[in-house]
């Protein structure tokens, strides 16, 4: 059971343990998580192919096996609560409502793309969502997430904010000082570490004194938790009790969720840090098989998942199709200055 | 009209606009309880409660970003800095964040924000709290860069600066806050609370015919100082503040260098890649066929500041620099 | 060796010129500053001085031909060369040599740049000091302008251009013989330079060789020629100021046709009227007549508008505002500081103005912009006893009024004759512009307002 107090745990590689009864689910519940996990994966493998392609340029994020993080969490929240991200944020954005159309055309750098191909890749943003935005500089938007968190206690609108960022973020100030922050005025966020083991190419024992990032929220009196990341609806459950710690009594709670990414840490990978049997071994616990076995297991006939399959497939070619086919971005002057 | 400090003027702004809008706050080191150190916020947490008026703990890039965040979703945050030379720990904030969510956002996040707080040298505060930052700010596509001479201007531009809706770097003269001047009040018809001034708009100092003179903030004092000697001498100097260093009025400044045909351009700052240059390159673009010289820089020495008083005088701007520069571009000399 | 020599400018905005005639025949013999040919440019027929010593060897264009700017014209070098090359070449068209500067640079190049940094104990240069080249190199300091090319503040430059100054006959005050703006206007107002205030601080080690070279120029342009063997004469050297007198009263008087027109004026009226203005000022200041002169000119220029024009060839351009010079005596020569929009100023103003530009004027303070743009002037030589005079047209101007003294005269009124005060006024046309009738209604409007006063306060 996830807990609040601040007692000093076994500081090695701690997991929370699980009161299995919160994994319970339904096909009804689980069906559209999965349904967005794998639109956020097929998504990921249409951008790398456009890239590959020549279609994308710049800096390509993939976050193929860590679906189940933003999904799970973002299942905790409601639409008017805020999400902040970094520039790993394609599935944030999809999970907490962005069309992948707009997803796709942005990093397309089309006209039609979410911020009219002026942010790309890294800086999605989304006002009808809540969605405020992807971040390139690594721990500097975790401010920004309390500062929204900051609004909502101003303004008590009973809103709770996301923060996502990874665990290479643990070691920078913007990090130790949202953190602070958070703690001190007791600001109605959740930061969500998305512990992936490698900062770039650096793992975490070569990177953190305490390889658990979760820790720190002891210092700062703040809720903490940790735990696997590969059951969606796991990290629905655990998130959603920080949420409601946030909603209920406006205090934060440091969340680390340990999961993998499946591909390098950009394009321009070569992966040399890690083995193909590691990648391998993490694979066989990807959530997604994890999730569609859980749903035929519950009951949910194999011509219906084909059909959500085929649906998702057709979602994404048409998010494709609509990129290609969009014009070019064409405005850079307009949003310098705000008249 | 009543005349007031400097001080008192970016008070009264502060506390106008956070009585006529309610998502206007002040977040800080020492803002609150203690006053603010100097005395800038002085009585606001008496009047707004903590709710509004909020002592940070040391941890400007956290507080700056909590800003930016809080501004994003539609508050108006006044955060300051108890000096501009703590704002290099924030400045990703600034710059990373506050500058460009308007622009990565593609319209649709805008940060109403004010990172407000006192810049420049002082006495004897030696070097890593005498800086001059402007030019750092003022590169920065996406910032406003206010720096006011007077009380006048100071309480004016802050008032516009809050309202604004982009961020606005807005750096007081840490020498300036007992400086007094006339500033429209309650008094005037009512019309004291909205003494409002442009963003973007020079304003000419004193008038003359032989030289302009183009400083902002304390070197506009310095300006008027020497201004007064070079009179003696018949030389009748125009002072040109622009007041707003982003956005730039160059018509204003063109229009006094067209006249004069001469231009001095006095700044605190460090000469390389300074203000001032920048500048002289809109002068020399705008006046090209009216100069009858070089146009001429003084500017602080190239070093970092010094402690003895002695050293500290030999590298900031003085009278004697301007006059001298301005006796180079009359060719008296 | 031969060499070609263009078409050279000769007006600042001249791109071609016509050769009128040549002055010297192939096979003369020529030395710098000889007349060889006269051109029309845009603005006027001008001299063609050859700056080289030779002889003529061959005049490639006849007269009557336009050639454009720097386009070979003539082939000079020595007597039996061989200049068939040239002669190819000049054919060829693209081949003919740059148009040599009128002036020649100065014998006394300033092979060393005299701009130096200010000394550390009265200026705190922006930047560092600029390298000076070693000593004794004799080489242009990096990115300095080569010895002998023309330095020039922008400033003066264009006030040049707007005055119709030739820089080359300006000697530069600046560092490093830069003509600064003060050189223009100290040519524009008379004398040659003013002297030069304080001099530069020099490097004693080294020689201060720009400073005397400038030193010599002034002397030069000073200095009177001395040739009194019989102490019958002395010869005083000319001025810039009176030279450009001499040369642009030439031009006027040679080029424009021009002719006189004249009216007596009941000057009564304006004479009660200043009084009436001078009693409610006090001591606010005081109105001349010439005042009421000048705005009852740009009031007349209003109501008759083709007077405020000039000749340009192929057009005549009205001008849509009413600037008037006043002529003005000075030790020396005369200037004509302009009354801008007179039309719109009040008659206080423009006395103000008058009476401060007047006085800037004897100082020699005016600058480029007050003595220039005037589209009608007025002169007035009342005050040395005048009765009548004719004034010589200030190009481009059309027109010129000139003003003589009050004459107390007896006048027939209501078939008496009575004591009566007059005044003589005589406008000088320029007839390409002003035909009879037109001088004539423009004159009238004159009177009429001058003898209505009033009307000029409306």
């Amino acid at each position: 059971m996830a807990t609040a107090s601040v007692s000093i745990p076994d500081p090695s590689k701690h997991i929370e343990e699980d009161d299995p009864s919160i994994l319970e689910t339904t096909v009804e519940e689980l069906a559209p998580l999965y349904r967005q996990m794998l639109a956020i994966r097929r998504m990921e493998e249409a951008a790398a192919k456009a890239y590959s392609q020549g279609k994308i340029g710049g800096f390509l994020h993939l976050i193929i096996g860590q679906e189940a993080v933003c999904v799970g969490a973002i299942a905790a929240i409601e639409k008017p609560d805020y999400v902040v991200a970094t520039y790993r944020e394609h599935g944030h954005a999809y999970a907490k409502g962005v069309p992948a159309r707009s997803i796709l055309a942005e990093l397309h750098g089309k006209k039609t793309g979410l911020v009219k191909g002026l942010g790309g890749s890294m800086h999605l943003f989304d006002k009808d969502t809540n969605f405020l935005g992807g971040y390139g500089i690594v721990g500097g938007h975790v401010p920004i997430a309390a500062g929204a968190a900051f609004a909502s206690k101003y303004r008590n609108d009973g809103r709770v904010t996301l923060c996502f960022f990874g665990e290479g973020a643990s070691t920078i100030g913007g990090f130790a000082e949202g953190l602070a922050l958070a703690a001190l005025w007791k600001l109605p966020v959740v930061l969500i570490c998305e512990n992936n083991q490698y900062s770039m190419g650096t793992p975490t024992y070569r990177s953190l004194a305490v390889e658990d990032v979760s820790l720190r929220a002891l210092a700062h009196g703040m809720a903490r938790d940790r735990f696997d990341g590969d059951d969606v609806i796991k990290v629905k459950r655990r998130v959603a009790e920080a949420v409601e710690r946030a909603r209920t009594t406006g205090e934060p709670t440091l969340v680390e969720v340990v999961t993998y990414r499946f591909r390098g840490h950009s394009m321009s990978d070569p992966g040399l840090y890690r083995t193909k049997d590691e990648v391998e071994e993490w694979k066989r616990r990807d959530p997604l098989t994890r999730s569609r076995a859980r749903l035929v297991e519950l009951g949910m006939a194999e011509d219906k998942l084909d059909e959500l399959e085929a649906d998702v497939k057709a979602e994404i070619e048409d998010a494709v199709k609509f990129s290609e086919d969009s014009p070019p971005a064409d405005e850079y002057l307009k949003y310098v200055v705000k008249e | 009209m009543a005349v007031i400090s400097y001080r008192e003027a970016l008070n009264q702004a502060m506390r106008e606009e956070m009585e006529r809008d309610a998502n206007v706050f002040v977040m800080g080191e020492e803002v609150g309880h203690y006053n603010g150190a100097y005395k800038v916020t002085q009585g606001l947490l008496q009047r707004f409660s903590e709710r509004r008026v909020i002592d940070a703990p040391i941890a400007e890039m956290g507080f700056a970003g909590i800003g930016v965040g809080a501004a994003m979703v539609g508050l108006r945050p006044i955060i300051e800095f108890m000096t501009f030379n703590f704002s290099l720990v924030a400045i990703d904030q600034i710059i990373n964040n506050a500058a460009k969510i308007y622009q990565m956002s593609g319209g649709q996040f805008h940060v109403p924000i004010v990172f407000r707080g006192p810049g420049g040298p002082a006495v004897q505060v030696s070097s890593q709290h005498s800086q001059s930052l402007e030019s750092f700010y003022a590169h920065v596509p996406g910032l406003k860069v206010v720096m006011p001479s007077t009380a006048y201007d100071a309480k004016g531009l802050l008032k516009t600066a809050i309202r604004d809706d982009n961020p606005v770097v807005f750096i007081e003269g840490e020498t300036l806050y007992n400086t007094t001047w006339e500033v429209p009040d309650a008094s005037d018809g009512g019309e004291g609370a909205e003494h409002l001034i442009p963003l973007g708009v020079a304003d000419v100092k004193r008038e003359g015919t032989d030289v302009t003179l183009i400083a902002w903030s304390k070197m506009v004092w310095l300006c008027l100082e020497a201004a007064k000697v070079l009179a003696e001498d018949g030389i009748e100097c125009e002072i040109v503040d622009p007041r707003t260093l982003r956005p730039l009025d160059v018509d204003t400044l063109a229009a006094s260098v067209n006249k004069t045909g001469r231009c001095v351009i006095v700044e605190i700052g460090w000469p390389v890649a300074g203000y001032g240059a920048e500048v002289a390159y809109q002068i020399q673009k705008h006046c090209m066929d009216a100069l009858d010289a070089p146009i001429e820089r003084v500017t602080s020495d190239d070093v970092p500041m010094p402690y003895a008083k002695n050293l500290e005088d030999e590298v900031q701007p003085q009278v004697k620099d301007v006059v001298a520069a301005v006796r180079r571009v009359l060719y008296l000399d | 060796m031969a060499q070609i020599l263009g078409l050279p400018k000769l007006s600042p905005t001249m791109e071609e010129g016509v050769l009128v005639r040549w002055t010297k025949n192939e096979g003369d013999k020529v030395s710098p500053g000889d007349l060889i040919a006269e051109v029309e440019t845009d603005k006027a027929n001008m001299d063609f001085n050859v700056e080289d010593e030779g002889v003529l060897l061959k005049l490639l264009v006849k007269a009557g031909e336009t050639v454009k700017l720097g386009a070979p014209v003539a082939i000079i070098g020595k007597a039996g060369e061989d200049i068939s090359a040239l002669e190819q070449q000049a054919k060829a068209g693209g081949g003919a040599a740059p148009a040599k500067p009128v002036a020649k640079p100065e014998a006394k190049p300033a092979a060393k740049p005299v701009a130096k940094p200010a000394t550390q104990t009265t200026a705190k240069p922006a930047t560092p000091p600029e390298p000076m080249p070693a000593s004794g190199s004799g080489k242009p300091a990096p990115g300095k302008p080569a010895p002998g090319k023309l330095l020039a503040s922008p400033l003066a430059k264009s006030m040049a251009i707007e005055l119709g100054i030739d820089l080359r006959t300006v000697t530069g005050t600046g560092p490093g013989g830069r003509i600064v703006e003060r050189d223009v206007k100290a040519v524009a107002d008379g004398g040659a330079t003013r002297p030069i205030v304080s001099a530069e601080p020099h490097d004693e080690a080294e020689p201060a060789e720009p400073a005397d070279a400038r030193a010599e120029t002034a002397i030069a342009v000073r200095a009177p020629r001395r040739d009194d063997h019989d102490g019958d004469f002395e010869d005083v050297a000319t001025s810039n100021m009176r030279k450009r007198i001499a040369q642009r009263l030439t031009e006027a008087s040679r080029d424009i046709p021009q002719f006189y027109l004249m009216r007596t004026l009941d000057v009564a009226p304006v004479l009660g009227f200043r009084e009436r203005l001078n009693t409610l000022l006090g001591d606010k200041g005081k109105i001349s007549v010439n005042d009421l002169v000048i705005k009852a000119v740009a009031l007349a220029l209003r109501r008759v508008p083709a007077c405020n024009a000039s000749w340009e060839g192929d057009a005549i351009r009205h001008y849509h505002r009413v600037h008037v010079g006043v002529a003005v005596a000075i030790e020396d020569g005369l200037v004509t500081p302009v009354i801008r929009d007179a039309d719109q100023k009040g008659i206080g103003s423009i006395a103000a103005e008058v009476r401060d530009l007047a006085n800037r004027a004897k100082l020699r303070q005016l600058k480029g912009p007050e003595i220039t743009g005037s589209t009608f002037t007025v002169s007035n030589l009342g005050m040395f006893g005048i009765e009548r005079f004719t004034a010589i047209l200030n190009p481009p101007e059309a027109g010129i009024l000139a003003i003589g003294g009050t004459i107390d005269t007896p006048v027939v009124h209501d078939g008496q004759i009575v004591a009566g005060k007059r005044m003589t006024v005589t406008m000088t046309c320029d007839h390409r512009v002003i035909d009879g009738a037109l001088g004539a209604r423009w004159l009238a409007a004159f009177v009429e307002l001058l003898e209505h006063p009033e009307s000029l306060a409306l």
